[in-house]
């Protein structure tokens, strides 16, 4: 059975279209990632599969199971770590457990699933005296209780320290090598390069790529590019004596676009010939950050909002502030 | 449908969490017992069933016999019918500066000769000093008053024909404190499920805590189901609490029955599905927090907690009837003060109305996950 497929899913808060036709269909045992910046519709889309939030339209199938008809059925199948997880306050990771161990009927070691989100040395401490990072991988270790196939995870790392963040990148990758179906959202490109085996990058409710990190870059990304340091003088020597697509960015930086490798010799070629001085080179191709940056027109800073504008400069957005 | 065992492992979660919460203990436990206290010390001291009243003799005989001495006689009357604690003012004090240096409005004079009239019959007045506007001026007034007649009738026949009843109004009155405890436990009643379930329904919507329970399989019916629970025992502790301070501090009379088990089943889940509705009707936890207030605060003080219902002006009491906490304080009332068990039962009827129209009102309207 494949896990998830949805088809032209539709949502819209008022005049807000928040997803606008979203399709794809996850394998079993597959870490699929969302990726987008604040508002292009993740968890919108993730709440839709999960049950939690009604579609407008469109055809969307959890485990076989349409979410919000069969929620409750659903919801004893698969995990789930919502969005700025919180619990009662004062309650413990210990207690909280057992609680929803009670509550799926199972019975479950609470130490060890705590030992195994990296818990272990808080079990005792009531919720409201957690730190951010203890307070998220609490939500992982309740996603864990009812050991499901799938797990949808909304942001489980948005505004966590680097080591709380590798702790539960550790519990993901155990989930993979368990073959367990994962669903996650981030607005952290490495967090989706480093989990994840397909990537979706979403934008104003639609997704504008997908598949895994190198199909995304071959598809959305230029080709292998050769860079030279030298002057305008050698750009426009390179310009004129080769047939290639050469451009020079002002500051030093000669860029040349590379239909094939030979090319490169071409180029260097060329270079030598000039008889002018020149520096480093290297090749280089378009990483997912400069794909993700060109899809969705801006970079994101670490809470995922859109700082720069693609195309304008800094200043102007600067003034602006 | 409903798990047994859903829902108490949801109340251990809950009644752990409200425990550990001293804000949560002090409000459902402490506060009333306090209020108890406070309100008890207040009016108990007022009840000690006499009037002080000052009196100045200036029938100064000369009296053959002591059976002459009629005033001082007079006096002795007084002082045994209970009502009056007599305090002798000199004979040659200025009696109204008396009274205002002693910070009273009631005093009495026995006029010069007021023995040798009386026996040769002659008539002669007893001043009474009183405030109109006080009933212990009244009841000063009307002790004299009494008095009075029975010595007319002994002079003319020799013997006492009419004497003055020894009961006094106050045995046969409820303390305060008995009217208070039901009136109190009414209010504990109402407090604490109101305000937690406005607050926590609103916060557990506003933190998203419902839409993750609603990923488990516990049911909202289970949730709202062990919040009334939790309430009901928190309920019926604060009620022993103040039943026991009522009679060890007070000396209160409670009658204790099982007509008092559907006030305290039925009190804490019409608060508490009352309190819920207005969580789930508000967009925030401070709107929710200040709907809740405006509804709690005048049922509070109107629904004759505090004060009876007989003290409020007409409009007033109209008001009450549309609270439904008056029902509860009344059915406590006469089932704890004035054993009726008749209105105990149309209260109960009409409690359990409202109960069950907020209930299934609350768990109608109440969501785990929006639209």
């Amino acid at each position: 059975m494949i896990p998830i497929e949805i088809s032209s899913v539709k949502k819209a808060y008022g005049n807000i279209k928040a997803v606008d036709g979203v399709s794809f269909s996850v394998k079993e045992g597959e870490i699929f990632a969302l990726l987008g910046p604040n508002g292009a519709g993740k968890t919108t889309l993730i709440e839709i599969m999960e049950g939690l939030r009604k579609r407008d339209e469109g055809a969307v199938k959890i485990l076989g199971l349409d979410p919000w008809e069969n929620g409750y059925e659903l919801h004893r199948k698969i995990g789930v770590i919502p969005q700025d997880f919180t619990f009662f306050e004062k309650a413990t990771p210990r207690e909280a457990v057992k609680y929803y161990a009670d509550l799926f009927g199972v019975s479950v070691d609470a130490d060890g699933i705590l030992r195994e989100v990296l818990l272990e040395d808080s079990v005792g401490v009531v919720f409201e005296n957690l730190s951010g990072g203890q307070r998220q991988k609490m939500g992982l270790a309740l996603s864990l209780v009812n050991s499901p196939e799938l797990y949808f995870l909304d942001e489980p790392t948005t505004g966590l320290d680097p080591n709380a963040r590798r702790a539960i990148w550790e519990v993901i990758k155990g989930l993979r090598s368990k073959g367990k179906t994962v669903i996650l959202t981030t607005h952290y490109l490495d967090e989706a390069q480093q989990l994840s085996d397909r990537v979706a990058i979403m934008n104003h409710g639609h997704t504008v790529a997908m598949g895994t990190s190198d199909e995304i870059i071959a598809e959305h990304g230029s080709g292998e590019r050769l860079e030279i340091h030298g002057s305008e003088k050698l750009a426009s020597y390179v310009k004129a004596n080769t047939e290639l697509k050469v451009e020079y960015d002002g500051k030093g930086l000669i860029t040349i676009a590379l239909r094939e490798k030979i090319d490169a010799l071409v180029a260097l070629a060329a270079v030598q010939q000039s008889g002018l001085d020149w520096g480093d080179i290297q090749t280089r191709r378009d990483s997912l950050d400069d794909v993700f940056v060109k899809l969705v027109s801006g970079i994101m800073d670490e809470h995922g909002e859109i700082t720069v504008a693609h195309g304008g400069n800094n200043s102007s957005s600067q003034r602006r502030r | 449908m409903v798990s047994a065992k859903r829902v108490m492992s949801d109340l251990r979660v809950y009644g752990r969490g409200y425990l550990r919460n001293r804000v949560g203990l002090f409000f459902g436990l402490i506060f009333p017992v306090i209020l108890i206290l406070i309100f008890g010390a207040i009016f108990s001291s007022n009840n000690s069933g006499t009037i002080t009243v000052y009196v100045q003799n200036q029938d100064a005989g000369p009296f053959p016999t002591p059976l002459m001495d009629v005033a001082t006689q007079f006096i002795d009357a007084l002082n045994s019918t209970g009502t009056l604690n007599v305090q002798l003012a000199g004979a040659s004090e200025n009696f109204t500066q008396y009274l205002s240096d002693h910070s009273s409005a009631d005093g009495i004079i026995i006029p010069a000769n007021f023995s040798a009239n009386y026996m040769a019959g002659t008539s002669v007045n007893i001043t009474v000093y009183g405030n109109p506007s006080q009933t212990s001026s009244a009841i000063v007034s009307g002790t004299v008053n009494g008095l009075a007649n029975e010595f007319n009738l002994r002079r003319f026949n020799g013997s006492s024909v009419i004497g003055l009843a020894q009961t006094t109004v106050n045995t046969q009155q409820t303390k305060y404190v008995d009217f208070l405890i039901p009136g109190l436990i009414g209010f504990s009643i109402l407090i604490s499920p109101m305000f937690s379930l406005v607050s926590i329904s609103s916060e557990y919507k506003k933190t998203k805590l419902f839409k993750q329970l609603s990923l488990t399989p516990l049911t909202k019916m289970e949730w709202l189901a062990s919040k009334v629970i939790w309430y009901i025992f928190l309920s019926t502790a604060s009620f022993l609490l103040m039943v026991a301070v009522g009679v060890f501090v007070f000396d209160a009379h409670v009658t204790l029955t099982v007509w008092l088990i559907p006030f305290l089943i039925l009190g804490p889940m019409l608060f508490a599905s009352m309190g819920m509705l207005v969580g789930t009707l508000t967009k925030n936890p401070d709107t929710a927090a200040v709907i809740g207030q405006v509804i709690t605060f005048p049922m509070m003080f109107l629904s004759g907690t505090f004060f009876p219902i007989s003290l409020m002006p007409e409009y007033l009491r109209t008001f009450a009837h549309a609270l439904p906490l008056y029902y509860i304080v009344e059915g406590l009332n006469a089932v704890m003060v004035y054993a009726n068990y008749v209105q105990a039962l149309i209260d109960i009827a009409v409690v359990t109305v409202i109960t069950v129209i907020l209930f299934v009102a609350a768990a109608k309207l109440f969501k785990w996950r929006e639209d």
